[in-house]
């Protein structure tokens, strides 16, 4: 019997019982979308995550208070959070003292809640200096920065991120606008041009900015100490420069050693390996969750497989009754569990395949489909209906004639 | 004359299960000719059953040879008895045994896929071997759509589509009506006419009786051969003589 019959039998008979057929395969089916979608999302957020970073510029330093441990994670000791000054932003931005340092952005972060009217905007709020632009790599859209004096004197002046504005304002211009924040009227001076990080809406596009001295008045703090220092490297060659002009400076001013720091400076390059190895952790997991339940399916094939030699043993003696050998029979049956698995996997990859355009849509988290995870299910699927098919198959073939005929 | 059909030497067929052996078969003999039509009498546990396995190449004996056609059979492996059954047995069963998935058609072809005929060669077989059992505007009916009767005779169509040496029918109007029995025992006889071997199992003597032998079984052995009066060579003679 060739292979085409062998196939064509087999269809006939996964279509014969259809209900079966598609109960069988949907633990297949489930295993293998989930399959996909899990790695469609890890891959989704390792991507949104790298983006974010490497809109951040190369040649960055991003120093924060408390130390960093080996595995990425960031400890903080008590009171750690003052360890980062506007002094030690002032220093730093000393070109004898680090040649190799172009600009230092201070940076407080906070949320804020913005009132304009009867509309109402809680976003987040840097406190930065006039170096933030530059150091951050972005533009104004219409409007201006805050300027040098503004920022000396603590100005009630800020800059809207697009999407901020956008809420706040509606498609009108805001600049020149005036906002609500804590009790304090603050004037639109500028909207920032759009980030691009992302076009899943970043966070970066929805911040309100302001001079430092404000920032911490708004949030009721005082004592000038920052929650982040973003340092430029004059280019990305002198980074390593700049990272160990930053760290001797900051031991010396916090009287500190490289053992025991009381700040830690990432990179671009390291916060992305940190990102990308929790990312990774995560994967892998889910990766593994989805795996089992396909694993799960691939034992429901083998489970009804069973049953239907069961179930049709008085077919096996017809049929073999009419000639067909054993391994004609077990090749029937395997051929069967295969196609089961392969339809099952089929489905699953055009259900993970539309989940992962529909998804993002409902959720908010891109997904970034993996032709290489979905070719690998579709393998896997075929393997599981193959390798559980063997079982069954071989049961088939290994029945006597007689009393395959003889069984009711 | 060519070798005979059959050639059964010392035949003995026991099971056993646990300690217990049961004989079921204990030195059948018995040779059958090219075109007869050969009924095997007996009631159940007679061993009738058993010795249609074996004659079907479905079980083999534990003791004895069994000559198919010329060929040993008693010693082959299932793989190379599969092959024997597919060239040389026609079967028709009492439960007749049909795909109820599949049509006339697929089912009649049946026999012809394992032989690894050609699809289209195939089709045109079925449809002839049907067209002879008179259900040739029913090709295309499924099991559940015909009367036992014609599903019978669906059966008979696949048994002769490969052109056997041997149809082994065992018991096929067990589960008939009155009607449907005539019709396909009136079936069987246009077969032995045209000159196909036709071995016949029953416990009913009423269709012995339109067989030209009967072979009575008994205890496991063949208790009794007779050659039935009813159409002796001599009547057949003057009716071949006698029909125009």
């Amino acid at each position: 019997m060739s292979w085409a019959e062998t196939l064509r039998a087999a269809s006939e008979a996964v279509r014969a019982h259809r209900l079966r057929s598609v109960l069988t395969m949907l633990g297949i089916v489930i295993g293998i979308a989930s399959v996909i979608l899990t790695v469609g999302f890890g891959q989704g957020a390792q991507d949104e995550v790298e983006e974010q970073i490497s809109a951040l510029g190369s040649n960055l330093l991003i120093v924060s208070p408390g130390s960093s441990t080996d595995s990425g994670g960031r400890r903080g000791g008590l009171g750690s959070a003052t360890t980062l000054t506007l002094a030690d932003a002032a220093a730093l931005a000393d070109r004898d003292a680090a040649p190799d340092v172009a600009a230092v952005a201070p940076v407080t972060s906070g949320q804020v809640s913005l009132e304009v009217d009867e509309t109402n905007w809680t976003t987040s709020l840097v406190g930065t200096t006039t170096s933030w632009p530059q150091v951050r790599t972005r533009d104004v859209a219409s409007g201006r920065f805050f300027t040098g004096a503004e920022a000396a004197g603590a100005a009630d002046v800020v800059v809207l991120g697009p999407d901020t504005a956008a809420e706040l304002f509606g498609g009108s211009s805001p600049v020149g606008e005036s906002v609500t924040a804590s009790g304090r009227t603050l004037t639109v001076v500028g909207v920032l041009d759009s980030s691009g990080a992302s076009a899943s809406g970043s966070s970066e596009d929805d911040v309100a900015v302001v001079p430092v001295g404000t920032a911490l008045t708004i949030s009721g703090t005082t004592g000038g100490s920052v929650s982040t220092l973003y340092v430029e490297a004059a280019s990305a060659s002198t980074l390593s420069a700049a990272h160990q002009e930053v760290t001797a400076l900051l031991q010396t001013r916090h009287g500190v050693t490289s053992d025991d720091p009381d700040f830690s400076i990432s990179t671009q390059e390291s916060l992305v390996e940190t990102a990308n190895a929790t990312n990774e952790t995560l994967t892998v997991l889910l990766t593994g969750v989805a795996a089992l339940s396909l694993l799960v399916g691939g034992v429901g094939v083998m489970n009804i497989m069973l049953v239907s030699v069961t179930e049709r043993i008085r077919e096996i003696g017809l049929r073999k009754a009419l000639g067909a050998t054993p391994r004609v029979i077990g090749r029937q049956f395997l051929v069967e569990a295969s196609l089961l698995g392969l339809a099952g996997g089929t489905v699953g990859v055009l259900i993970g395949v539309a989940g992962s355009w529909g998804l993002p849509v409902l959720v908010d988290q891109p997904v970034t489909l993996s032709w290489l995870a979905t070719g690998a299910a579709l393998g896997t699927a075929l393997a599981l209906g193959v390798g559980f098919g063997v079982y069954p198959a071989l049961r088939a073939a290994r029945l006597t004639p007689i009393d395959a005929l003889r069984s009711e | 004359m060519s070798a005979p059909i059959i050639t059964l030497e010392g035949i003995r067929k026991t099971y056993r299960s646990g300690v217990v052996e049961h004989e079921a078969l204990r030195g059948v003999d018995a040779v059958i000719e090219e075109g007869e039509y050969v009924a095997v009498l007996g009631p159940s546990g007679s061993g009738k059953s058993t010795l249609m396995n074996i004659l079907g190449c479905l079980d083999s004996p534990t003791q004895g040879r069994y000559l198919l056609a010329g060929e040993d059979v008693s010693t082959m492996t299932e793989p190379e008895l599969a092959v024997v059954r597919n060239v040389r047995i026609g079967f028709v069963f009492q439960q007749f045994h049909l795909l109820a998935s599949q049509t006339a058609q697929r089912n009649v072809e049946l026999p012809l896929v394992y032989a690894g005929v050609g699809r289209a060669e195939r089709r045109e077989r079925a449809r002839a071997a049907l067209e002879r059992v008179g259900l040739g505007d029913r090709v295309d009916h499924r099991p559940g759509e015909l009367s036992g009767g014609q599903q019978q005779r669906v059966a008979v169509a696949r048994a002769l589509v490969t052109e056997p040496s041997l149809v082994l029918a065992d018991e096929p109007t067990g589960n008939l009506d009155s009607r449907s029995t005539s019709d396909v025992l009136d079936l069987l006889d246009e077969l032995h006419d045209a000159g196909r071997t036709i071995v016949l199992i029953t416990h009913e003597h009423e269709v012995a009786a339109r067989s030209r032998r009967t072979l009575v079984v008994e205890d496991g052995r063949v208790v009794r051969d007779t050659p039935l009066p009813r159409r002796s060579l001599a009547a057949r003679i003057t009716d071949e003589v006698v029909a125009p």
